[in-house]
């Protein structure tokens, strides 16, 4: 059984269908890289995995469970989810961030909460500033908590929605060393990107979308050195250098 | 003794019922526009419609027509249905006028606190579900606290105008500080000193309530241009 079962997904805004008819199944501990142009519906997939796009059409299994409007929220918990612009709470401390999750979804124990999300934040480096506030935080450093913050849930997927986008150029490094690190443990990934290196480096399989459509998908070496689809070719040529 | 300063004490004596009648009008006011926001952000038609049905209808009516209604056109509602009802066996007519007071502000502080709820970035919920908390609590735990720190200067604002706008509960049988003001320009026909102390009475809650509104926000102010 596959960890991620999706049949049949599609997906409209309106008149503009954005998702047409996506087959997919992402294996445990798989690290599966979506890439493509904006606009190709690679982000709104993601999305429509954890539900915070509602599905037009089709069915999304979780560990072979269907995930509906009833269970979603459970669900869930099984998924972390990483933005693009960091999305963590301001209002809270970094600790807090880390333990809120935890400890009002999962009904954790404050301290065991607070211990393991020590733990978290020393694993992405940033364990000194569990007292700071997100907004006194660097971009890279703010996304790093984010990770954390999903993690803090024991996720079973982690999702990321272009991670790094929202990044100064410097600071893409330490949010990727942290996602290989993660990788390399074995998490079941699925990552939208735009960074290429990456995905050659840590991806066990690419998917390369365009108009609502996987349009190619293999190995890394497969999908990024030796497309085979026109499409792909084209658009590999004005991003990597 | 002057008989503006005589006034001015005058009125004074009204600033407990004033204070005290707002103080409960405006946590009625803010539990109950929390509710109204609430409803006007739910998913159901039903709800929607119905807050803004309330609201269309207490913006659109006088306060004191309200407070009419509410304190004498429902006893006599309800003694024409063969109910003696009287508010003096509740309490006095304190209560309607409080009652009147918070609903009425909670149609006004309802938009506000929407307005603070929809300021939140909208990744602020998706953060929160995606972390399995169900919309309730996503509310609870990280939209509403951050809303609140936006609408305090706008919640305060609030205050201030309830405070003035109780001055027609001395037509429902609130001695308040009008009324104490009017009771004694009927008895001394100090009319221009009883109503000017009426006016300072009102000043010495709304000016200091507003200065520190203004002094919050420039804090606040300052504080978001350091970050």
């Amino acid at each position: 059984m596959s960890m991620i079962e999706i049949k049949g997904l599609k997906k409209s805004f309106g008149d503009l269908e954005v998702l047409k008819n996506i087959d997919q199944n992402v294996e445990e501990g798989e690290v599966l890289c979506i890439v493509g142009p904006s606009g190709s519906g690679k982000s709104t997939m993601l999305r429509c995995i954890n539900r915070l796009e509602e599905p037009t059409g089709g069915e999304i299994y979780i560990d072979g469970e269907l995930i509906t409007d009833k269970n979603v929220d459970r669900i869930r918990t099984k998924m972390g989810m990483v933005f693009q612009q960091f999305n963590l709470f301001p209002h809270m401390s970094v600790l807090d961030n880390l333990t809120c999750g935890p400890v009002n979804v999962k009904k954790a124990d404050k301290k065991e909460a607070e211990k393991k999300a020590m733990e978290l934040l020393a694993r992405v480096g940033l364990a000194e500033k569990a007292d700071q506030f997100p907004r006194n935080l660097s971009g890279g450093q703010q996304q790093r908590v984010a990770i954390a913050r999903a993690l803090a849930m024991d996720p079973e997927v982690m999702l990321f929605d272009e991670p790094t986008s929202a990044l100064d150029p410097e600071m893409v490094g330490e949010v990727l060393d942290v996602m290989k690190a993660l990788a390399k443990v074995g998490m079941t990934m699925i990552v939208v990107t735009h960074e290429m290196g990456f995905a050659k480096e840590v991806a066990d399989r690419v998917i390369f979308m365009d108009g609502g459509y996987i349009v190619e998908q293999g190995t890394p070496d497969e999908v990024l050195n030796h497309p085979q689809m026109e499409r792909t070719k084209d658009f590999l040529s004005k991003v990597l250098i | 003794m002057n008989v503006y300063l005589k006034g001015f004490l005058i009125a004074c004596k009204g600033i407990p019922a004033t204070v005290a009648v707002s103080m409960i009008a405006i946590v009625i006011g803010a539990a109950f526009g929390l509710l109204l926001a609430l409803c006007s952000q739910a998913r159901g038609k039903t709800l929607r419609v119905l807050a803004k049905i309330y609201v269309d209808v207490v913006r659109g009516t006088p306060m004191l027509v309200q407070a009419l209604i509410m304190a004498y056109g429902i006893p006599w509602l309800l003694q024409s249905w063969g109910i003696g009802f009287k508010w003096d066996d509740f309490g006095g007519m304190a209560v309607p006028a409080v009652i009147v007071c918070g609903f009425n502000s909670a149609a006004y502080l309802s938009e506000v606190i929407r307005s603070g709820i929809q300021a939140i970035d909208k990744g602020q919920m998706e953060a929160a579900r995606s972390l399995g908390m169900t919309r309730g609590m996503a509310m609870r735990l990280i939209i509403i606290p951050q809303a609140i720190r936006i609408i305090l200067p706008a919640f305060a604002n609030e205050f201030v105008t309830l405070i003035k706008e109780t001055s027609v509960l001395g037509y429902v049988g609130v001695v308040e500080i009008l009324r104490r003001g009017q009771l004694w320009n009927s008895s001394s026909f100090e009319t221009f000193p009883a109503y000017i102390g009426v006016a300072l009475a009102y000043m010495l809650l709304t000016i200091p309530l507003s200065k520190a509104i203004n002094g919050y926000e420039r804090k606040r102010a300052r504080k978001e241009a350091a970050a």
